[in-house]
Order: structure tokens, then sequence, then C-alpha cells
């Protein structure tokens, strides 16, 4: 059933944004900081958190999940540390997520080159 | 054709040139990539490059050596060492010429490096057939390169970053295409065809506003239609003229604009029409949306399909006119439309 939700939510998530590219102008760049503010802007009303806790995987890969987990960073820092948590907490709580981005894309990149599309 | 006022002027009208001792094209040549030799005009390259990064290790590079292989190859095709051309004129669509710059510097010819993004061709043809025509240059070479992973790095996004390509988007074309212009005392004794640069109009920046680089052929689309009109309107003649129009790779959506806003001003062209873009991919088979772009794309279409239609007669006349869109990747980030820009040269079989 887990796995279903997460299927589906994140499947409707894409859905979405395969709409957006395919009928604006937005270029995909533009697309994924709209998804990213939106899963941040979802969070400060405290709505995403709730919704990743029922659909998981779902809401949590999507770039919205990421928008998110920044939020999230931010009011723990801030609950925690004051004033300097708005500056600290979105790299303390997405600093996994994006160094293992780097760190395995440099490893990849030892044994890969570029490829053309065809 | 009106006559002209001034039999001393070799000016036509506001934009247009018309050359009095026609310049001759000498030879061709052109390189092509893979899904290039896949399309409708693969059998007619000179040589097809299976490997898309030629061996060497950057995209850049690639395109370099693509460069220098239709140097070559023209040369050779021509008999010519690289000492007997006078000016090499050419260009790409890489950031400062990287291509260019990198691709012919061992010919040693002189070079005049010019940019006009897939003009480039139109522009490189205009100029060197100026320079042969007023007795400045006995042989030029004109030279433009295009490649599909050097451009989408330069111009949309990284390849390895997987985007996706909307359908208005066109796929710029990995080739190099050269031609040799010469002056006519040149041309081989016989009586074989020649094929002369007649005239050309020389296109200016049009800009609608569109800031689209996914749709490119829409933003040059009135470029285009500006440097035909202009055309037409300098040499006192219709769309009847020529055998064919061809635009450099305006691509399914940027035709049909040509064509409507030709009609608006009464001429029809929709009879004798072709883009050198869609002209190289197969579009239901190949997947190249919108059709082929880049500088490679008229250069190689030009230096193979279109002077073979011309030296076998199939076509006595055209309207060859490779058409440009004016963006850089900072004009465009900040915000700017991409301004569209169109050469016009008359290629006639004589």
């Amino acid at each position: 059933m887990d796995y279903i939700k997460a299927f589906l939510v994140g499947g409707a998530i894409c859905a979405v944004v395969q709409i957006l590219l395919d009928k604006t102008k937005l270029l995909p760049g533009r697309v994924m900081v709209i998804l990213v503010c939106t899963g941040a802007l979802l969070g400060a009303v405290g709505i995403y958190e709730p919704f990743a806790k029922w659909a998981g995987a779902g809401a949590g890969v999507p770039l919205t999940g990421f928008g998110n987990v920044l939020f999230k960073g931010v009011k723990e820092a801030v609950d925690k540390e004051g004033f300097i948590g708005i500056f600290k907490g979105g790299f303390t709580s997405s600093a996994v997520g994006i160094s293992s981005a780097l760190i395995f894309a440099y490893i990849a990149s030892w044994f890969f080159g570029p490829k053309m599309k065809s | 054709m009106s006559e002209q006022q001034n039999t001393k002027s070799k000016m036509v009208g506001k934009q247009s040139l018309m050359f009095q001792n026609p310049p001759i094209i000498l030879a061709s040549a052109s390189i092509a990539g893979k899904k290039e030799s896949e399309g409708p005009l693969g059998t007619l390259f000179d040589e097809i490059e299976e490997d898309p990064l030629l061996g060497k290790k950057t995209w850049e590079e690639a395109e370099s050596e693509l460069m220098r292989k239709a140097a070559l190859k023209v040369l050779e095709k021509a008999g010519l060492a690289s000492r007997d051309i006078r000016y090499l004129i050419g260009g790409d669509l890489l950031g400062q010429l990287i291509a260019t710059s990198f691709g012919i510097g061992e010919l040693e010819i002189p070079l005049l490096g010019i940019y006009g993004a897939c003009s480039t061709m139109g522009e490189a043809m205009t100029l060197g057939s100026i320079l042969v025509e007023g007795g400045f240059a006995d042989r030029i070479l004109a030279i433009t390169s295009s490649h599909f992973a050097g451009a989408e790095k330069q111009f949309r996004t990284p390849l390895d970053y997987g985007n996706q390509r909307p359908y208005s988007a066109s796929w710029t074309v990995t080739g190099s295409g050269a031609v040799i212009i010469a002056d006519s005392s040149f041309a081989p004794k016989g009586n074989e065809a020649q094929i002369i640069i007649k005239g050309v109009t020389i296109g200016k920046i049009v800009d609608y506003g569109l800031k689209d680089s996914m749709n490119m052929g829409a933003a040059m689309a009135p470029a285009a239609f500006e440097t035909i009109k202009q055309n037409f309107e300098d040499f006192g003649v219709d769309p009847s003229y020529y055998d064919k129009i061809i635009t450099g790779d305006l691509g399914y959506v940027g035709k049909q604009i040509l064509i409507d806003l030709l009609k608006e001003k009464n001429f029809d062209i929709s009879a004798n029409h072709m883009d050198c873009g869609i002209e190289i991919f197969d579009q239901d088979n190949q997947d190249t949306h919108a059709g082929g772009s880049g500088c490679g794309c008229s250069a190689i279409t030009f230096s193979s399909y279109i002077l073979k239609q011309l030296r076998e007669g199939t076509w006595k006349r055209v309207l060859f006119m490779p058409t440009g869109a004016l963006l850089s990747q900072v004009s465009f980030n900040e915000g700017n439309s991409v301004p569209g820009i169109a050469h016009a040269v008359i290629v006639e079989r004589r």
C-alpha cells in the first residue's frame, strides 16, 4: 500500500510538472524553482509535513519535498538558535542531499563520459 | 529584373547587391554527424562522423575537428592547397568562435571570423562574394559548423542534465559545411555548368520581442520575411523568379509563420519554399521536433543537396537564406528577447 500511495502521489506531482512544461513557456529551471518554493511554502503553512507523512516517498522525492526540508531546517534552527538560524537551517538540513548529489555525480564522472542524445 | 540606373554601382535597392562579374562556387564540402547521416540527405554528405566526439575529449574540440575536416575536404575537392586561398571567412555558435579559432589555425589562411548565429553561412558567402567580385581576393573559403552537444551545453542545458525538449524546439545539426568562392576566371574549362553567386541581400535585425529559446523558428521567421520582401523589392522580382526560396532553419513552426507573413504582403511562396531544417531530418522517425538548426544545418544542406540540384539542373536559380537567432546565453539569462537576422544569396546555374 505504501508503494502504491508513493507511486500515485509522486506521479501526480510529476504530471502537474509535465503539464507546466508542455502548456506554458516556463523553462525547466524555472519549473524546478517553482517546485522548491511551493514545497517550502506548503511546509511553512503546515500542510506539507502531514501530507509527506501520509504519502511517504511520493512527497519526499520530488523537489517539493526538498523545499519542505529547507523550510523545516530553517524553522528548527530558528527555534534552537534564534535569528542566526535563518541563515543556517536550510543548509544544515539539506547538506546530506546536496553533498551526496555532488559526490556521487563526481564519482560517476570518473567512469562515464558525456554522450550524445539520439 | 529591373535595369540598373547607375551602371557603375553594384548596389541595388535598399539592402542588395548585384554582381557585374558574378563569382563562382568552385567546390563545396560537407561533414556530418551520425544522426544527420540517417536523415533524408544522408547519402549526399562527403564524410560521416560516427563518433560524436570525433576522438576528442570535449564537444568544443569535436566541433573544431569537424570544421578542420570540412576545410581540408573542400580544398581536396577543389584540388587546391591552403596557400591558394586568399582569405577564410568562418564562424560557429560556440562562445567567441571556439570551433573556428581552434579548428582551422593549422591551415594558416588569413581569417575573418564572423558571428551571425545560424545565418553565418549566408554572411560568410556574402562577404566572400563581395571580396572576390571587388577584386580584393581571388579565392575565399566560407565555412561554418555546429554541434548538437556543444550548442545544447552553450545555449540550453548540458546533455547530462537530461532535460526534456518541447515540440517547438529544434535539433542543432552536427556538421560543418564549406564552399570555395572564386573569381569567374577560375571556372574550369569545358561545357560544365557553373554555379554563380548573382547577388545578395543583407538582412537587418528584426526583433518581435519573442523570448522563447525553445522556439527559435518563430523568432527568426520575421527576419526571414523582411529579407525576402526586401529582396523582391530591391530586384523587382516576385517569388516565381526563384525555383526555390530556401531558408536556413526555421523548422515547421517558423516556416508557417514566414509563409503567412508574406501572404499578407501578397507574396505566395508556399509552392517553392524549402527549409534546410525541415529537409535534413525525418521528423516522423528521428524525433527532432521542430527540425534541424545551427550554423551547420544550412551549410551542409547547401554544400550537398542544394548545390547538387543546381549542378544537375533541377533548379536554375535559388535564393539561399540562412536565418539566425542572435541570442547569447547572457542576454537570454537577463530576460531579453531573441533578435533574428537573415542574409540572402542568389545562387544561379549558368
